[in-house]
């Protein structure tokens, strides 16, 4: 039945798609080489390494269907900025092998104003109802849609329910209980903050926590508030009362959920993906003692920063149409579910969270979908490479306490805007 | 290539040396021939890249079209991508902290700080390790592979295994608890991520000067030694007066390699600390700048290059570091030969 499902819905993609490609015929492509929105042909669809297995059924189900226009798999490392480099020389030699590829939400700026994605509109334009509204406006740049998501990401606060019975609201509520901790002898908070890019994510998130923004509408930086002052402040203030525990500045996500997992934190700021490792793992001594709740807030639910992927077909593809269809494919409500159930993929749609079937399976997708429709994406800028830089170094200067938060907003401020001159 | 192809189909023997300066010149022409295919080889794997690395340091990063939000092409940049660092100069304004152009002097400084730190520690264990390795005693093979160890595991590998072990609840901390020294945050504290890497190098490297010196010390005759003896020299005098000087060269070989090898150290802080705690080296800042625009990453390169060019350079002429004993009366044919090939290789990041 499942699969049968999964047809129909392919059917309908396709016919869709026909008929998409029969009136457009592949005017509006702003491709330099050839190879308009009409095309059609096998395919290949490269994205990083396939940890949860996931990928080749996925391509399995997809060739089963259109034997003439099959996908080929390409793995790439399952590092990010090695996929980052990979595709940025596929691109530059403007390969065309590479027709479909997985794109970070934070490289998808970069590599539509390098003029390598092939916008979303006219003859190659995807619908984007049911889509959750932060994933689709990070796949935006310069009004134009670049890339279908595909799967999405937002932190949540993990906290153990034998010590805590309501997870705190708001942020101050959070450290109030970290007396808790101290009685129980263990450490209060800890999120990332190693000098890295979940660094950055956390850091936005406690500037943005207080009301600050990072860019503004145009993009320009705009980190040099009171607010963001003050939302690092708090960081480095409870990081030198030890509320945060001093090994918290080494943590990326693997350490801190290994101190969650070992019981010595009370609240763990991390990704979905904790959530069944650290009720599954056979070493996880918190197992059935925790629970996630949105990331607190200075008066209610806090602001996750918006992880996630993306499906962009390259400018130089000859295959367009397929890859059109192929993105429908990877978005439709089955492939998802698919991808949730098997890979542990935050889905992109929304009606996938509110399915009480799966809802009961997974009791965490309420609270994160609240996290995804809080979420605040990372600045949608070309330069994103120097804005990250420029955020990790001061805020990990600031919670050091090398420097003020004053200080460290102002030349954060500075540097994105050096970053974004060139 | 026809010229070469000429030549060597012409048996050597049958051109007789008239200008009769003996077997030299003949060998000269002989040498040429046979180091032509390497040169040829090295222009084209090695000058040529370093030449276009150099040549796109004059260009300018694509800039942003704020009409279209497309990327165009920047252009010729002059200077500009050299002042960028040199003179800490972000476009019009002195570059903010935060930015990579305003970590260059500090990992210059740092990349300077574990060269001669390392390498400093690394003579001293090195001579002594070579010297433990040149005495017979029973069990001297098994020593000398158990020191070896270390340099075989690929740094990478290395830099993975100390990251462990410093961790916050490594066995480092643990280890030092039981002397009731407080955990070191070791990859994150600006000291104690410096040390965390230069104990992880000197570990990693030490070998590599052990045999390289070893090599030096078995190459002394034994009878020097039994001579001073007889003339009643102490352990301390024999150790200067001797074994040092003839070690000299050998030594000063592992000394230039590996503070080329410093100075270029990308993996091991880049993967144990990742640069935090002030231990970004130049080699990281190169690939950092990469990827946020790549023609101020290739004269960051080049100017990686020529400091690494510059102190082969001092070592070759002034530490005696002769990497190719050169024949006697043709000083002047290479004299720089050495220096390209080693220190070429510290552009590959950029390159």
């Amino acid at each position: 039945m499942h699969k049968r499902r999964t047809l129909t819905v392919m059917a309908g993609a396709v016919s869709v798609a026909l008929v998409a490609a029969g009136c457009g015929g592949g005017g509006s492509s702003s491709s330099s080489s050839g190879g308009g929105a009409s095309g059609r042909g096998p395919i290949t669809f490269v994205s990083g390494k396939d940890n949860a297995n996931v990928l080749a059924p996925q391509a399995a189900r997809w060739n089963a269907a259109h034997p003439t226009e099959k996908v080929t798999i390409k793995e790439q490392s399952d590092k990010a900025d090695q996929q980052h480099d990979d595709l940025v020389q596929h691109m530059q030699a403007k390969d065309p092998s590479y027709d479909v590829f997985s794109v970070d939400v934070v490289w998808t700026a970069e590599f539509a104003a390098k003029g390598w994605l092939t916008p979303l509109k006219g003859a190659m334009a995807l619908p984007t109802n049911g889509f959750l509204a932060p994933t689709i406006k990070a796949a935006t740049y310069n009004n134009t849609l670049y890339a279908a998501p595909s799967s999405s990401d937002g932190a949540m606060l993990y906290y153990r329910t034998d010590l805590v019975k309501t997870p705190p609201k708001t942020i101050d509520e959070m450290w109030s209980m970290c007396s808790i901790a101290k009685k129980a002898g263990i450490d209060c908070f800890a999120g990332q903050f190693a000098k890295y890019e979940g660094l950055t994510c956390n850091a936005t998130e406690w500037m943005n926590a207080y009301g600050a923004k990072m860019v503004d509408a145009q993009g320009k930086p705009t980190a040099d508030s009171p607010e963001a002052a003050k939302g690092l402040q708090a960081l480095a203030d409870h990081y030198k009362s030890g509320d945060i525990p001093k090994q918290a500045i080494t943590y990326q996500e693997e350490e801190s959920r290994a101190a969650f997992e070992s019981g010595k934190l009370l609240f763990l700021r991390n990704w979905p993906y904790v959530y069944n490792l650290a009720s599954t793992d056979a070493s996880s001594k918190v197992k059935g003692k925790f629970a996630v709740a949105p990331l607190p807030g200075v008066s209610g639910p806090g602001t996750s920063t918006l992880g996630g992927h993306m499906v962009a077909i390259s400018a130089y593809s000859k295959n367009k149409a397929t890859a059109l269809d192929f993105l429908k494919f990877v978005t439709s409500p089955d492939e998802q579910k698919t991808n949730m159930e098997k890979g542990s993929l935050a889905p992109v749609l929304e009606s996938i969270y509110t399915d009480p079937a799966l809802v009961a399976k997974y009791p965490y997708l309420p609270v994160l979908k609240t996290s995804i429709e809080n979420a605040v994406s990372r600045p949608v800028t070309p330069f994103y490479p120097g804005i990250t830089t420029a955020i990790q170094e001061n805020a990990f200067a600031a919670i050091q306490g090398q420097k003020t938060a004053q200080q460290a907003v102002k030349d954060m401020q500075a540097a994105m805007a050096a970053a974004a001159g060139g | 290539m026809s010229a070469v192809a000429d030549r060597t189909s012409q048996p050597v023997e049958n051109k007789p040396a008239k200008k009769s300066k003996g077997l030299n010149a003949g060998q000269g022409r002989r040498g040429l021939l046979l180091v032509t295919p390497t040169i040829i080889f090295l222009a084209v794997i090695i000058i040529y890249p370093l030449l276009k690395a150099i040549q796109l340091s004059f260009q300018k990063d694509a800039g942003l079209d704020p009409a279209t939000g497309l990327f165009v092409e920047g252009g010729s940049a002059g200077v500009s991508n050299y002042t960028h660092w040199l003179l800490q100069r972000c476009g019009n304004v002195s570059c903010p902290p935060g930015t990579i152009g305003a970590q260059f002097y500090d990992a210059l400084r740092v990349t300077l700080f574990f060269t001669v730190v390392s390498v400093v520690i690394e003579v001293l264990l090195g001579i002594w390790f070579a010297m433990i390795m040149n005495r017979d005693f029973k069990g001297r093979g098994l020593v000398r592979a158990a020191i070896l160890v270390p340099w075989a595991i690929p740094t990478a590998v290395t830099a993975k295994l100390f990251y462990f072990m410093f961790a916050y609840d490594g066995i480092i901390n643990h280890l030092i608890g039981i002397f009731g020294i407080s955990p070191q945050l070791w990859t994150s504290d600006p000291w104690a991520a410096k040390f965390a890497i230069i104990i992880a190098d000197v570990w990693k490297t030490t070998p590599f000067m052990a045999l390289l010196i070893l090599a030096g010390l078995q190459l002394i005759p034994g009878d020097v030694y039994e001579a001073a003896q007889i003339d009643g020299a102490s352990k301390w005098q024999t150790f200067t007066k001797i074994t040092l000087p003839l070690v000299k060269t050998p030594l000063m070989v592992a000394v230039l390699f590996r503070t080329l090898d410093v100075l270029r150290i990308y993996d091991l802080p880049a993967i144990l600390t990742g640069g935090a705690g002030g231990t970004t080296s130049l080699s990281m800042l190169v690939i950092k700048q990469k990827n946020e625009g790549f023609h101020g990453a290739s004269a960051l390169s080049t100017i990686v290059f020529l400091l690494i060019a510059f102190a082969a350079f001092l070592f070759i002429q002034f530490g005696g570091a002769d990497v190719i004993k050169r024949p006697p009366k043709s000083e002047k044919a290479a004299p720089t030969a050495p220096v390209n090939p080693v220190a070429a290789n510290a552009t590959t990041p950029g390159a």
